[in-house]
């Protein structure tokens, strides 16, 4: 079976292919991605199915940065806002349930480094 | 030391002077660097105007210098020629691009979409076939059904009187939105209100795919085991309901619902949740009022 991360990296492969005709670029040295620690897509695969999807399209050998963001909650009750390992919606300072996601939901491409 | 700057070799080290020549020929027998920092004195060496000249040597292989020899400023050539281009693009925007467009299509149309989740084996076409009798005189359903191969789950659907249509998704393990999309054009029927896409079965890829589905629901049974929503937190939480399935074989098992309970309000606190047996009917028409109440 496939995983997801290699179709999601054909995606990205194809969206920074449009770019990079757009911007008459000839190489890409790297790509800065930025991945939620509640998006769904882990890093290690993706970070596997990148060069993978990347073979014989102009991203071939493009140095992949991957910036990991942890999920960081608000609580409703105490106030706190702060960082979780634990991937769950229960606030770290006073267990209260009443939380809020502020990141970690996202999977970006934040930017790449062309000549 | 070199007479002329008083560096020692052998050891790395920076001096700022004017500029001056010479070479240095001695060193012998070990691999060593030597910087010298070229700066007019009156020029502030925080300033950009530093000229940086690094010499290695090894193994007696003495690099004389001065400072008319050709060099490449590697640095200075790969800053001019590269550039940034920023993005700050949501990576899965085309697969979003098209969950866009179902949802605009599914609401021109009257239509809720709910995208069912689950492992494999946890009861997701049973429950659609008991769903699909049970809300026959109450609501116009049509399925969406995916799997890697076969249509069987199709053919166990389609004899409950809805519109069904497979999507087999060959190896890839989760459906996307623009599948979903062709299959939402062919197999609503003018008065379908609610669709189901019973999505291919997995707990891991599907939570990444938006498909413009209007609600997710995910499956989960008896067997699996309490903390199943704390291993995958992601798509319990996306969820808007959960359904514990198979609650037929809590009697033969050593499972506690308390747990299964506790652990699903840890990732989606005040979710609504669901505890069922397809086989037997019990907690059925909860379910079942759920949904209808999801369309009026």
């Amino acid at each position: 079976m496939l995983m997801h991360e290699l179709s999601i990296a054909m995606d990205l492969v194809e969206q920074l292919s449009e770019v990079i005709s757009r911007e008459n670029a000839s190489e890409v040295l790297e790509i800065s991605v930025a991945i939620g620690a509640m998006c769904g897509v882990e890093r290690v695969p993706f970070e596997f199915a990148f060069p993978e999807a990347a073979r014989n399209t102009p991203l071939q050998g493009a140095v992949l940065n991957i910036e990991e963001i942890p999920l960081v909650l608000k609580c409703n009750d105490c106030g706190l806002e702060g960082e979780t390992d634990e991937l769950v919606m229960i606030c770290p300072g006073c267990n209260s349930f009443s939380v809020e996601i502020v990141k970690g939901m996202e999977f970006l491409v934040r930017s790449m480094e062309v000549k | 030391m070199c007479q002329d700057c008083g560096c020692e070799q052998g050891n790395a080290r920076a001096h700022i002077t004017k500029h001056h020549s010479h070479d240095h020929t001695e060193s012998k027998g070990f691999e060593e660097i030597h910087v010298h920092v070229h700066s007019d004195p009156s020029v502030n060496i925080r300033g950009s105007e530093i000229h940086v000249h690094v010499h290695l040597t090894r193994d007696g292989e003495a690099h004389p210098h001065d400072h008319d020899h050709d060099h490449e400023h590697l640095s200075e050539s790969k800053a001019l020629a590269s550039r940034e281009i920023v993005l700050e693009s949501r990576v899965l925007a085309r697969n979003d691009e098209f969950a866009e467009l179902n949802r605009t299509l599914l609401k021109d149309r009257g239509c809720v979409a709910i995208n069912f989740i689950s492992s494999p084996g946890s009861g997701k076409t049973l429950l659609l076939e008991k769903t699909l009798e049970g809300l026959a005189d109450r609501v116009k359903c049509a399925v969406i059904a995916g799997d890697q191969q076969t249509d069987n789950d199709a053919v166990r659907l389609r004899s409950k009187g809805a519109p069904v249509l497979q999507i087999e998704t060959g190896s890839s393990c989760h459906l996307n939105a623009e599948q979903v999309g062709e299959a939402i054009r062919q197999v609503l029927q003018e008065d379908t209100r609610l669709l189901f896409i019973e999505n291919v079965g997995n707990l891991v890829c599907p939570a990444a795919f938006d498909l413009g589905e209007n609600y997710k629901v995910v499956l989960l049974s008896v067997p699996e085991g309490e903390d199943k929503p704390l291993k995958y937190p992601v798509i319990f939480h996306d969820a808007t309901a959960s359904v514990i399935t198979k609650c037929d074989l809590l009697e033969h098992l050593d499972v506690d619902m308390d747990k299964y309970r506790d652990s699903l309000g840890r990732i989606h606190p005040g979710g609504r949740t669901f505890e069922l047996s397809a086989l037997t009917g019990d907690g059925m028409e909860g379910w079942l009022s759920y949904l209808e109440s999801l369309v009026t």
